[in-house]
């Protein structure tokens, strides 16, 4: 299961550009100074402490946040700068898949994927959509699960749901927010390996949020440590288990001892 | 750019340290907000693409979730301030006059407020709850990264539904109010249902309709649009929920006696001059 680790660096525009960004809370300094580009066909995984702004980092790039300093660029085109419709039009090719999955708990499994399918494509009609909402379950392995309601459902399968709706829209950039944290080792490894599947079939670009250094080395070309604001060490795997910095050290054995 | 705006004015608030002193520029900052809260409102109506089946969906919500309570309480009303008018104008041998008096108050008054106290706790309580609760669990954002407008989705649709269906309900109560006091009228004095509907409207006039529609509209607009904004706003997991509810309900009731306040003064200004 384990991931080659090799940096892709080609020669298109990275699909995600982030330089010398900058953000606060208040008088709360969260990030200071960020710059990442992911190329297209790459994961980067993203591992950082609890309150390091990995979440805040990927909702800028999907305009759910707005930067005090700095630039996201997605797919060519500066996030802060677009208007709503432009935004929509690049959300598109944006899957987000949110920490606790964000289903709509008013509407079962059917209707949550596809409710952003029949909003966004117009003149769809039932068979379609029903095809394409099993399409995306397929994908994910809960066919069955379709007239659930997501109550009904484990952790685990509500993160496998969460990821089929953002996979509906056939995104072309995946941003994954802690996809493993509350999951047992197993449906964890179920995941994981959802994640390189969802990569394989869909040729997405992948950021995953993430501090399971089991999820980061599995799934990540590339790993990037957040640490007071600032990327402390960005490489493949290896390359970061042999560091000599203190702190990715800490973070390594403790989640060896885990 | 109404987000871009808010995005500044949170921002330069809060760069400016404490201006006067952090609760008033709380105050000050919530205020902001909620006035871009009602101009994105307004902007966002009157532009494509217009969510019926949610609207025609959230108007059957709203009424029917408060049609048996509305009809109680109408009922109640209409019963309870007849009964109470009756000692009053039975010692002026004005008894032909309690249908009028009754239509008159309900109809400049306990019609529109009565629903929209009710409405208030029902139907705002539930929008400052419901979209509370999707805040905290990122199903808003959820929606906005599908590129769905969850404004547009969630709180015009709302917003639009209250406004609509809270008049209804207002008339609605209003006639079963009316029926209220027949029925008392009927038992004590004989009156036949025709004579009381006669009786009863001949005092009321074009302006006390149009205050009626005005009061009606006014107080749906207002417990849409301030349920929206607290459950849109919540914070803080289900703690955030609950006083989201709260807050929808308490600033809904105490905003609609401020609306009554100024409808009334408004219109016996054109009354009486």
């Amino acid at each position: 299961m384990e991931r080659e680790n090799r940096h892709i660096v080609n020669d298109h525009a990275p699909v995600i550009s982030i330089s010398g960004l900058f953000k606060s809370f208040g008088e709360l300094p969260v990030l200071q100074g960020i710059d990442l580009n992911l190329y297209e066909g790459e994961n980067i995984a993203i591992l950082g402490k609890s309150g390091s702004g990995k979440s805040v980092l990927i909702k800028m790039i999907v305009g759910l946040l707005l930067p005090d300093k700095g630039l996201v660029t997605v797919l060519g085109q500066n996030v802060a700068a677009l208007n709503r419709k432009a935004l929509d039009r690049l959300r598109l090719h944006i899957g987000f898949s949110f920490q606790n999955s964000a289903l709509y708990d008013s509407m079962n499994v059917f209707q949550n994927l596809a409710f952003p399918l029949t909003m966004n494509v117009k003149h769809l009609n039932r068979l379609q959509v029903t095809r394409a909402v099993e399409e995306a379950l397929e994908a994910v392995g809960l066919r069955d699960k379709i007239r659930e309601m997501p109550s009904d459902l484990s952790g685990g399968q509500r993160k496998r749901i969460g990821i089929a709706r953002t996979l509906i829209l056939k995104p072309k950039i995946m941003l994954y927010d802690e996809p493993t944290s509350g999951l047992d080792p197993v449906t964890s490894a179920d995941i994981i390996e959802l994640i390189n599947l969802v990569q394989s079939q869909y040729h997405t670009s992948s950021l995953i949020i993430t501090h399971d250094l089991t999820c980061a080395k599995n799934t990540a070309n590339r790993i990037a440590m957040l640490s007071k604001g600032k990327f402390s060490k960005i490489g493949s795997f290896d390359e970061l288990f042999v560091t000599d910095d203190d702190q990715l050290k800490a973070f390594f054995n403790y989640n060896f001892l885990q | 750019m109404i987000h871009n705006l808010k995005h500044r004015i949170n921002v330069r608030f809060a760069s400016k340290g404490v201006l006067f002193s952090k609760k008033i520029d709380e105050f000050l900052c919530d205020c902001s907000n909620a006035f871009l809260f009602v101009v994105r409102f307004f902007k966002e109506a009157f532009t494509k693409p217009f969510h019926l089946n949610e609207l025609i969906n959230q108007c059957f919500d709203v009424g029917l979730k408060s049609l048996l309570l509305i009809s109680i309480t109408g009922f109640i009303v209409g019963v309870v301030f007849t009964e109470q008018s009756r000692p009053g104008l039975v010692d002026f041998g004005a008894t032909s006059w309690l249908p009028s008096l009754v239509c008159l108050a309900i109809v400049r008054a306990l019609g529109p407020l009565v629903t929209a106290l009710i409405c208030a706790g029902k139907v705002g309580s539930g929008i400052g709850a419901e979209l509370g609760s999707m805040q905290v669990t990122e199903q808003i954002d959820a929606m906005e990264v599908s590129a769905i407008n969850p404004f547009k989705y969630l709180v015009v649709t709302r917003v639009m539904a209250t406004t609509i269906a809270i008049p209804v309900l207002a008339i609605y109560c209003s006639f079963i109010g009316l029926y209220g006091s027949y029925l008392n009228v009927h038992e004590q004095e004989s009156s036949s249902l025709i004579s009381f509907y006669q009786n009863a409207f001949s005092y009321i006039s074009f302006l006390d309709l149009f205050a009626f529609m005005l009061k009606s509209v006014t107080y749906g607009f207002t417990i849409g649009m301030v349920s929206c904004y607290m459950g849109y706003h919540a914070t803080q997991g289900t703690r955030g929920v609950g006083r989201a509810a709260n807050q929808a309900v308490v600033l809904t009731i105490f905003l609609v006696f401020i609306e009554e306040f100024i409808i009334v003064t408004g219109i016996n200004f054109f009354r009486y001059g």
